[in-house]
This record gives C-alpha cells, structure tokens and sequence, in this order.
C-alpha cells in the first residue's frame, strides 16, 4: 500500500483516495514495521501501562530504528522499569522511557510520566530534569477522550476535569447548567503502535482481557496505525461480534514469533 | 519548631497503622455500589470490607466487577487492575477500554472513590498528585475520579513527616480537584467535609487521642456535633 504521504502539520488522517484494491497489511518484521517513521514524528503507544496491551515488540523496533525528535504519546508511560508495574516478577519490565534513555525522544505528552519514588530515578524524568524532554501531563480522562475525539472528527470537547488546577491555565472555560468545564481539543498523532491479541488479514482485531485500554482509540486518531498481534488469522475466524477494532483503522500489521518471551 | 512553625507535640497514643486507616474507610463503603480505590492506603479498603459487604469494584485500565482483591490472580499481564495488580477472572466482570472506562467515571457513574491525599483544605479541595519541590508529577484517573465520582473519600497519615499538617485552611500544593472531599479518614481521625460552609467536624478519634489531640495537628478549626466517637 502506498504509504508516501507526507506527514501533515495537523497530524489528520488526509483525504486521499486510495485506489488499491488488495491491500496487503501484513508486515514481516517489526523493523519493516516502522521503517519508515521520520525524526519528528507523534507517537502514541497503546496499552495502559505494563506489559499487558503494550506494543513491546514495535516500541523496541522503533527504539533501534532511531528515529529522533520524537513526541510520544502515552498513559502510564515510563513507571515500570523501575517499579515494576504491571509486569511478571520475573522479567525485566520495558516502559516508553526507552525513548528517553536512547535519546530520541524530545517529548511526552502522558498521565503518568513518573513513579511515586525518586530512587531510582525513572528514565522519563531524568532527561527532564537534565531539559532534555518536555512533560506534558493530562488527566487519563481527558486524555483519552482527547484521542477518540480527534479519530472521531471532534475538534474540542468540554469536561468537568480539572477545573481550578494546574491543567486549567489558559483554557476555554465555560458554565452548562451552573457547572464550569474546560475546553479541551483533539489529539492526533503522525503513528499509533498497537497491540491487540489477534488480527484478521484484513486487520480487524480482537483484544484480549484488560489490555484494551488506550489501543482501540489510538487506532482511530493516528495517520498511520501499525499493530502488533500474537496470531494472524484468516477473514470469519474472529467473530463479528467481537471485533474490537476496525479493519478500516488498521494500516499494518505485525505478528509475534511464537513462543515469544515477552509477554 | 519545624520549617511550618508547628509544634510538634508527643502522640498521646498509637496512631493507627495504614491498614488502620484502610479498614476504617472501608466500613462506611455500602454493599452493591460501583467503587474505584486509588492505591496505597484506599486499596488495602478491599482487605477489610464488613461481612455481607460485596461491592463492583472499577479499575481505570478498564476492568469491572472484580470482587476479591486480596485473593491475588495468576500474574496474567492482561487481567491487570489500575495499582498494576493481577486479580482473578471472577463470574460477572466485564473489560472494556480507556474511552468506556472514562466515560463511567467523567459521567458520575462511580459511587464511591477512595483515594490518597498530600494535603486537603476545608472546603474540601484535594490535592494528590504533585509535590511542588520535584516539579514533576503523574496525574492518571486521580482529576477524572475526583471531579466526577458521586462520593470521595480520602484515606491517609494525618500529617506528613515532622507532624505538618496535611488537612489545612487552602491548599498550597497544585490542586486535582476542587470542592470534592466528602469525607477525611486518617490514622487519628475521620472528619466529615462541609463544603458548602468550608466547615470540618470532627466524629471520630483514634483510641486515646482527644479533639485536642487532633486539633493540634490540623491546621483547621475543628468542629464536634453531638458525641465524639473512638475509630474502630
């Protein structure tokens, strides 16, 4: 499929009609996978936060890609290494800080950049504090309704959240009903990475337990969307009824080596 | 004399320990509503709930009904609660995504949230997410849940390190919600908010801790209506 379309400022999915009839989306190699991502580019990493819905495979394709200057777009984004959070015991847990201590990242617009502790320091705000990153913290909430807006064609949104803290200065305030909310816009991104459990060849997914999370919006609200997948099956095996994702939000997809270690 | 001019004063008795506190937030928690526990303190309320007591409990990664917290999971990376926490699959529950999961909270539908405080004010302004010295912190669900929730309750230590008051007049760290504590349960006290007088009553202390005792360690007027009862 022909993927030359040059990033946009706004990060919207242009409207350029496609023509291809048989579009091929599958992907042999996570490093094929992100081949093309350009320094500068938005990244929005799916899954919550732990091993669980995280694209492990594609963030470390992209992290040996390098690719810099890059905003990355995250919940729980950089807390595990040195916790541990949402990771089995006995494995070392890898977090979006990855692109803070390689360096390639200038940018996280998170959550929940940072643990509780300090000691160890996380990798996300070592380089803030070294200024070498900027941190831009959003309420999951907003956040999330930020990223399905924006693969929904809405520009901005009012919500509750937040009013009279840090994250209302300088925004839109307005009263509905005696109650005051904050505007809020869209957030788009250049590429989502993925994951769910399964893909169809034509890149409808089905996901698994609680790793949905941030994964099916971000799906929707990325120029390019890539997915990682522990099985590739053929059109009917995942049911109708439980398509999780769209195919149509799909642009590739990349499956796991069996018996992968990583969970 | 510490850096806030307190004075800091000797305990007249045990301050409750954090599994103190989390069993006394939990009495008050009603059988069949919709709960969101924050971590730390708040998720230790699973560990103590009354018997009969059965709540739906919410985790924002997206995940309802799991009832039995201290009964851990198998470590699945993808049945995974909010704390990063593996429970277990338990009949009736439900998983859904982060757009779903906000959509219950921003959209009043939690009950009850418990969650931890670095300082509350008594117009019941909560503030839990940044210590001004680092200069950096995590918000997560903390903003949504305060806002939105029907019912908040904090569960905390009473003061921080070198007795400062946690519970004062306004708060001066950055704040996560306006407006929105409705009740203060900590290892000496459980206070209900008035927030629409900015008013604190005292209802209960710990065993062998007067109102004096709690006063002095709060940076608010206290006020008693009726009899001052012993956390239990």
């Amino acid at each position: 499929m022909d993927r030359s379309r040059s990033v946009s400022d706004s990060g919207r999915k242009d409207r350029t009609i496609c023509l291809t009839v048989a579009i091929n989306k599958i992907i042999n190699s996570f490093e094929g996978a992100v081949a093309d991502i350009p320094s500068g580019s938005s990244v929005m990493i799916g899954g919550f936060g732990g091993a669980g819905g995280q694209p492990t495979r594609l963030m470390l394709a992209l992290r040996d890609q390098g690719a810099t200057d890059l905003t990355i777009i995250g919940n729980v984004a950089g807390i595990s290494k040195t916790t541990g959070y949402g990771w089995p015991d006995h494995l070392d847990p890898i977090d979006q800080g990855i692109f803070f201590e390689s360096g390639q990242a200038s940018k996280i617009i998170c959550s929940f950049p940072v643990p509780g502790t300090t000691n160890p320091l996380s990798d996300i705000e070592k380089a803030w504090r070294e200024g070498n990153a900027e941190v831009d913290i959003v309420p999951q909430g907003t956040l999330i309704e930020r990223i399905r807006s924006a693969g929904a064609g809405i520009p901005a949104f009012y919500t509750p959240t937040g009013v009279g803290t840090p994250v209302a200065e300088g925004k839109e305030h307005r009263e509905f009903d005696g109650q005051t909310f904050l505007l809020e816009t869209a957030l788009h991104a250049d590429y989502a990475l993925i994951r769910a459990e399964k893909a169809d060849t034509r890149g409808n997914l089905q996901y698994i337990g609680t790793s949905r999370a941030f994964n099916p919006a971000m799906a929707t609200a990325a120029r390019v969307t890539i997915v990682e997948v522990d099985e590739i099956v053929e059109p009917g095996v995942i049911d109708a009824e439980r398509v999780g994702t769209l195919s149509t939000y799909v642009d590739r997809i990349v499956k796991r080596a069996e018996g992968d270690p990583l969970p | 004399m510490n850096s806030s001019d307190q004075v800091l004063y000797n305990d007249p008795a045990p301050r409750l320990d954090r599994a103190g506190i989390a069993k006394r937030a939990a009495r008050d928690l009603v059988d069949g509503t919709t709960v969101n526990l924050g971590i730390g303190i708040p998720a230790m309320c699973a560990d103590f709930l009354p018997h009969g007591v059965e709540l739906r409990y919410h985790a924002e990664n997206g995940i309802l009904g799991f009832e039995d917290l201290s009964a851990p999971g198998e470590g699945d990376p993808n049945l995974m609660d909010a704390g990063g926490k593996f429970p277990k699959l338990v009949p009736g529950m439900a998983f859904f995504d982060s757009v779903e999961s906000f959509n219950l909270i921003r959209g009043g539908h939690i009950d009850v949230t418990v969650l931890g405080a670095l300082q509350v004010s008594k117009s019941g302004d909560l503030a839990n997410w940044m210590i001004p010295k680092r200069g950096i912190g995590s918000i997560g669900g903390a903003m949504d849940l305060a806002a939105n929730a029907k019912r908040v309750i904090i569960a905390m230590e009473h003061t921080a390190k070198g007795d400062v008051a946690k519970i004062v007049e306004e708060c001066t760290f950055p704040l996560t919600a306006q407006a929105c504590v409705d009740q203060i349960v900590t290892d000496i006290a459980v206070i209900d908010v008035d927030r629409e007088n900015k008013r604190l009553r005292l209802r209960e202390t710990a065993p062998g801790w007067s109102f004096d005792d709690v006063q002095s360690r709060t940076a608010v007027a206290l006020e008693v209506e009726g009899d001052l009862g012993t956390m239990v």
